[in-house]
Formats: C-alpha cells, sequence, structure tokens
C-alpha cells in the first residue's frame, strides 16, 4: 500500500478541489495526442485529428478527456486504496483496449504540465512532488493486472 | 525531428527566457531534486538545500546549456559536442535522468508562461529536450 504523509494528502485534495475537470482533461489528452502524435493510434475512431487546432476542438477529444480526468477524481478520492479502484480499468486497458501502459505515464507527466500551467507559483515543488507520486502511482495500478 | 516551426517556437521562448536564466535552471534543478530524490545521488558534494550558491551557480549553467543550444538547432551534435564528452566520459549521468530534468524545465516553462505554454510550444520544446538528451548520450557507447 502506498503511504501518504498528511501534507501530500493535503496538496493533492487542496489542488484537485480548484481543478476544472473539464477543461483540464481535454487540454491534458488534446496534449497527449499533439505532443506524442502516436498516441493517435488508439483513437482512429475520434475523426478529424490533423492539427493541433482540429485536436484541440474535436468534440471527442473533449469528452474523452473529460471521461479520463473524472476517473482520475477516484484515485483522489481513494488514495489509500488506488489498486483496487482501478482493478477492473486496468483489465479493460489491458485485455479490450491493448493500451501500453508507457501511454499512463506520458500522459501522466502532460497532466503536471497542464495543472503547472493554470496554477502558476500555487504549483510549488512540493506540490509537484506528491502529484507526481499520485500520477506515478495511478499509473502503475492500471498496469498492474497486465498479462 | 525539428520542424521549422519547431524552430521557431523554441528560439521564441529561450528570447523570453533570456533573461531569467538563473532564475529557471535553478527552479528547474531543485524541482529534480524534491520531485525525483534520486537525481540527488549525482550530487553528494553540493549544499542542496533551497536557495543554495552551488544550485544557484549549476542552474545558471545548465539553463545557459541550454540557450546555447537553441541557437544552434540545425547543429546540435556540434554545438555540444564538449558536453556530450563530458556526460559520456566524466558525468556518466544514467539518461534515463535527461527525461526527469526535461519534465521540470517544462514545469517551469509552464508556470512561467501560463497560457503562453500552448500545445504547440510544449510538442516543440519537448521535441527539443529530447533532441539535446539524445546527443548528450550519444557517446556513451
Amino acid at each position: 500500500m502506498v503511504h501518504w504523509t498528511a501534507e501530500e494528502k493535503q496538496l493533492i485534495a487542496g489542488l484537485w478541489g480548484k481543478v476544472n475537470v473539464e477543461e483540464c482533461g481535454a487540454e491534458a489528452l488534446a496534449r497527449l495526442l499533439i505532443v506524442y502524435p502516436w498516441t493517435q493510434r488508439f483513437f482512429s475512431s475520434f475523426g478529424n485529428l490533423s492539427s493541433p487546432t482540429a485536436i484541440i476542438g474535436n468534440p471527442k477529444v473533449r469528452a474523452h478527456g473529460k471521461k479520463v480526468l473524472t476517473s482520475f477524481g477516484e484515485a483522489v478520492k481513494n488514495l489509500d486504496n488506488i489498486k483496487a479502484t482501478y482493478s477492473k480499468l486496468s483489465e479493460l486497458h489491458c485485455e479490450k483496449l491493448h493500451v501500453d501502459p508507457e501511454n499512463f505515464r506520458l500522459l501522466g507527466d502532460i497532466l503536471i504540465i497542464v495543472l503547472a500551467s493554470h496554477f502558476a507559483k500555487d504549483f510549488t515543488p512540493a506540490c509537484q512532488f506528491a502529484w507526481q507520486k499520485l500520477v506515478g502511482v495511478v499509473a502503475h495500478a492500471l498496469a498492474r493486472k497486465y498479462h | 525531428m525539428l520542424t521549422a516551426d519547431d524552430k521557431k517556437l523554441i528560439q521564441q521562448v529561450c528570447e523570453r527566457s533570456s533573461g531569467h536564466l538563473e532564475q529557471f535552471g535553478t527552479e528547474a534543478l531543485e524541482r529534480m531534486f524534491m520531485t525525483y530524490p534520486q537525481t540527488k545521488t549525482y550530487f553528494p558534494h553540493f549544499d542542496l538545500q533551497h536557495g543554495s550558491d552551488q544550485i544557484r551557480s549549476h542552474g545558471k549553467k545548465v539553463a545557459t546549456a541550454l540557450a546555447n543550444a537553441a541557437k544552434n538547432l540545425d547543429n546540435l551534435s556540434q554545438a555540444l559536442s564538449e558536453l556530450s564528452n563530458l556526460h559520456a566520459y566524466s558525468l556518466r549521468v544514467d539518461p534515463v535522468n535527461f527525461k526527469l530534468l526535461s519534465q521540470c524545465f517544462q514545469v517551469v516553462l509552464a508556470v512561467h508562461l501560463g497560457k503562453d505554454y500552448t500545445p504547440e510550444v510544449h510538442a516543440a520544446f519537448d521535441k527539443f529536450l529530447s533532441a539535446v538528451a539524445s546527443v548528450l548520450a550519444e557517446k556513451y557507447r
């Protein structure tokens, strides 16, 4: 089980309370598809992904980004039980979606940059530490049921 | 592969950062040491406390080298040749750490540029730091 200090929990919950999940989720997914274009391989049914402008404006990208970050909120609510929280999603990503777990790490790093750009100085080094730890734990939990 | 647009964006970012090299370099290092404690193993001889002169001076050195690389995007291998030798034969920093420092530099830019760290700028800069990392690791073996 992952150990979280009281300070880490506070830094995570405190920031999460101010996050616009729809906006940040859409932005994080869009940036993933723009910065690491090979990730578009999972989204051939999403329509026009031909340019950064197309990706950012794509309604399916926005909707899916919101869905992904909403799910991330479950981790924030269940910091002491992230493994169990993502057990079914882990199986899904392996068996049905066939997503290489490296992509979870890429998206995690992108989310950090999105948070940094939105919260600026409030995204302190201590805050970054707690959030990088969280995205790492989530990525690990999502990869855990792979076989 | 850096496109012409990428190069323009990278140079613009470096222009904007030119008065803040020490500040950005210092902050990137501090974030790296805090977020990825294993990176401290390369600096047993440093005072790693917040505000340390050694971190400040080293941060400035690293940021200056990156700014210089940004002025030589068509010739990174040559521009970084000395640093490449240094990292391969003397420092021998494991290349995974270049990605960690890259993440921290990008966080610093995102913090300071906010919305101006657009997805296009983000992509260009990520590619740039990745290219620098490749050159630094070029002579490792």
